[in-house]
């Protein structure tokens, strides 16, 4: 059974260049388009790992890890950070909220993997 | 790639459209934080997104504007209309590079400066983003060369908080990246392990210690715990380095790793080595430590000892002993036949012979190939000489009554046999040097809130067709004042000089120059680095010398790999030929009469902004005879300046084999030597540092006329 991973992005482009990219490295990717979004498809899911935006409309990427750390159910689960922000206040919070780890924007398809091997065996 | 970037160009025509939209409403409610967020997070996915897909045009047009809007959202700049205006071209200038269209660029860059006047502080700004950084330049991924071929054995103690587990991280993972770094040993500690009703099961209570030889580097250790690098005590140590000790494959005693790692304090150790059993056992027995404790320590000592003995086989198993001058004997007949060869090369381009082309390109590449080689035997690693030097610092510092270490790295670096024999003295004396003046007492070390052990470090690194050697150590320091007092009142330079640091520092290269107010055994008698300095550049090589108040003093050393062929430009003067080592020639310009004319007579060139001083070599060798329309300028980087030398003509490169000049010319100044040219003609090889003193003191006695 392939893992699931949960990618929530306000960008198209960048939930499809993840989605291709995963897909092609064995893992199954479910979509969700922003913060509310990827806590109500995540309700009830079998995903293994998550990988948010932190800049969204509706709910952003730090309220998203928390709510989805306040889960039993995903208490534990991998969650990384996809951010263009560099700065480390924003990573900061994102750690603080629970995130496993980061990835900065931009970045290219082998690293994506990488971290995902990294976080998620 | 291709379907992605139309994905992008999509997304962007909708995200410009919602851009301008909430501009649009933005103009007449400018105080809605809404809005202002939504124009923001449009430009920021539009950046963001257009980075992965490769549209860095759209990415540095955007940055300056996602700026603005940032401070726009932290109240910093105001919404005004001219903002929103200026915003909406911005958008139609976006779409146009969406497009693909052709971009009229200069409209691109009146937007850009109109942003860029809305940011005061703009200038630092550009310089520190890191995000534009990394689009702009690839981060190197291959750690240096160097760091490729040195395994080194690393002690790593990761002790993750017991809270670990609640941000999603899995430890073993990280533990099974470090196992793919390289061979080793991995030992999980349980000691820390409550009983069952204590025990909270969402909290880690192991800590791992792991030894683990790698080529990689310890930045790629660093790497796997950098998510967790605040929520975990990580100590990464250096436990044997590949140039540690050739010959000895033991590694410490069980009790000194144990105190190393802090598992054990010295006085513990010293209790339990007063019993007669095993260390271990002893240790064991007596419930100081655990045996996993024990176990692990032990692992490290197998661990090494192993990697010192593989190395040493290695080592031993490839290489033969030959005597020195049948090396020296090789390379003088090889440079004999690389001029044969050029001579051959030159006569067969004349013929019209296929066949003797043909014939002449294939010795020429195997004389090529046989010269690399040869070349290659006589080079040896510097670390024979490096490793000599431990005995010397280990005595002499005993003698001082100072503590001092030496640390080396890059031993494995090659160099001709020759330079390294002829370096042996000049290292000897700059590490007396650094042990005598550099490196304070240690109580005085101590005060001073440094560690009472002072560090020498031998560096040695290759630096294109030159080695860096650095010796350098944490002692006080050169103190520019002392030094300038001393110069003035040894006559050297004037009281009132205005003078670089680098410049003052560089006396002490001067003969006659010592700061030492006592005349020590080691050093002081003012006979030091002149003599370095002579000794350096008899190499041809170059002497530098930076230093900080209590942070000590580098000298780096720069010399070139071999002695016996360089690559050289030849060039013509009349039908005299010279040549030019290629390593100290940076590019050749032309000097048309007019040139010469426009500067009234002195002898200055401005090449790319930057005023180069040249010596017409026909004057300065008193060649007679009519100069060309147009002259050529070879331009040479000396220690800190350029300098340029005319000739008549740039004839091409050269290999370059150096012949002596003999006795009888030793003394001529601006000469290296001689070599002969493939018709069998004689050209003198030029030393570029000492014709630049004779031209400057030609210069002067001609002021002095004048």
């Amino acid at each position: 059974m392939p893992k699931i991973i949960m990618t929530a992005d306000d960008s198209a482009s960048v939930r499809q260049m993840v989605g291709f990219t995963l897909k092609d490295a064995g893992y199954d990717v479910v979509e969700a388009v922003d913060g509310r979004d990827a806590l109500n498809k995540l309700n009830g899911s079998n995903v293994n790992m998550l990988i948010t935006d932190l800049n969204m409309p509706n709910m952003n990427g730090i309220e998203l890890i928390e709510q989805a750390r306040a889960q039993k159910q995903f208490k534990f689960m991998p969650i990384v950070m996809l951010t263009t922000e560099s700065q480390d206040s924003m990573k900061q919070q994102g750690k603080a909220a629970g995130a496993t780890g980061w990835i900065v924007k931009p970045f290219k398809p082998e690293q994506l993997v990488a971290v995902v091997k990294k976080v998620l065996g | 790639m291709d379907k992605h970037r139309e994905v992008y160009r999509e997304e962007a025509y909708e995200l410009l459209l919602e851009l301008e939209t909430a501009l649009l409403e933005l103009e007449e409610t400018p105080d809605d934080q809404n809005l202002i967020g939504r124009v923001f997070r449009a430009m920021h996915t539009i950046k963001g997104s257009g980075a992965m897909f490769g549209f860095d045009d759209i990415v540095a047009f955007t940055h300056e504007i996602e700026t603005v809007f940032d401070r726009v959202r932290e109240g910093r700049i105001p919404v005004t209309k001219d903002l929103v205006d200026l915003t909406l071209l911005a958008c139609d200038q976006v779409k146009k590079m969406v497009d693909g269209d052709q971009i009229d660029e200069s409209a691109k860059e009146n937007i850009l400066e109109a942003f860029r006047k809305m940011l005061p502080d703009k200038g630092q700004m550009e310089e520190t983003d890191p995000e534009l950084r990394e689009i702009s330049h690839e981060q190197p991924e291959t750690p240096s060369p160097k760091s490729q071929i040195q395994s080194v054995t690393y002690r790593i103690r990761f002790r993750p908080n017991p809270e670990i587990f609640a941000t999603g991280t899995n430890p073993i993972l990280l533990l099974d990246e470090l196992r793919a770094l390289g061979t080793h040993q991995v030992k999980g500690q349980t000691k820390d392990i409550p009983s069952l009703k204590d025990l909270n099961p969402e909290f880690c209570y192991l800590y791992w210690d792991i030894i683990l030889t790698t080529t990689e580097g310890i930045n790629a250790i660093k790497d796997v715990f950098i998510f967790v690098e605040d929520e975990c005590e990580l100590r990464i140590d250096i436990i044997d380095e590949e140039e540690e000790l050739q010959g000895d494959s033991d590694y410490k005693r069980l009790g000194e790793i144990l105190v190393e790692r802090g598992d054990l304090s010295a006085d513990e150790l010293r209790k339990a080595l007063s019993d007669q059993k095993r260390l271990g056992e002893v240790l064991e027995e007596t419930g100081v430590i655990e045996e996993g404790v024990v176990d692990s320590a032990l692992a490290e000592q197998q661990r090494v000892r192993q990697a010192r003995q593989t190395r040493q086989e290695k080592a031993l198993a490839s290489s033969i002993r030959v005597a020195a001058d049948k090396l020296d004997t090789l390379v003088d007949l090889v440079g004999e036949l690389v001029t044969v060869q050029a001579s051959l090369s030159q006569k067969a381009s004349t013929q019209k012979d296929a066949e003797l082309v043909s014939i002449s390109e294939e010795v020429e590449r195997l004389t090529a190939e046989l010269r690399d080689n040869t070349m290659g035997i006589r080079m040896m690693p510097i670390g024979t000489t490096f490793s000599k030097f431990k005995r010397l610092v280990r005595d002499l510092s005993s003698e001082l009554g100072k503590e001092v270490v030496l640390t080396t790295d890059g031993s494995e670096t090659e160099l001709d046999k020759t330079v390294i024999e002829r370096l042996n003295d000049p290292l000897v004396h700059i590490i007396r040097n650094s042990i005598d003046h550099g490196i304070e007492p240690p109580e005085i070390r101590q005060a001073g809130g440094k560690d009472r052990q002072g560090t020498v470090r031998l560096s040695a690194v290759h630096s294109g067709a030159h080695v860096l050697i650095k010796i350098s150590d944490d002692g006080k320091g050169l103190d520019p004042e002392v030094i300038r007092a001393k110069a003035v009142e040894k006559g050297l330079i004037s009281p009132g000089a205005e003078l670089l640091e680098s410049e003052i520092f560089s006396q002490i290269f001067a003969p006659g120059f010592s700061t030492a107010k006592e005349v020590t055994d080691v050093s002081g008698r003012g006979v030091g680095m002149d003599v370095v300095k002579r000794g350096i550049e008899a190499l041809r090589g170059f002497i530098e010398i930076a230093s900080g108040k209590d942070l000590g003093t580098t000298i780096t050393l720069k010399l070139p790999l071999t002695l016996a062929i360089i690559d050289g430009l030849l060039v013509q003067i009349e039908k005299a030929h010279f040549v030019l080592p290629l390593s100290s020639v940076e590019e050749c310009v032309e000097l048309t009469h007019e040139d010469a004319k426009n500067t009234n007579g002195r002898h200055i060139m401005k090449v790319r902004d930057e005023f180069v001083p040249y010596v017409p070599l026909r004057e300065l060798f008193g060649i007679n005879g009519d100069k060309p329309l147009i002259e050529q300028i070879v331009i040479a980087e000396l220690d800190d300046h350029r300098i340029g030398f005319v000739v008549d003509q740039i004839v091409g490169e050269h290999q370059t084999v150096i012949k002596n000049l003999g006795k009888v010319y030793k003394d001529a100044k601006g000469f290296s030597g001689a070599t002969i040219l493939a018709d069998g003609t004689v050209a003198l090889i030029l030393d570029a540092n000492g014709l630049s003193e004779v031209a400057m003191m030609e210069e002067r006695g001609f002021r002095s006329i004048v």
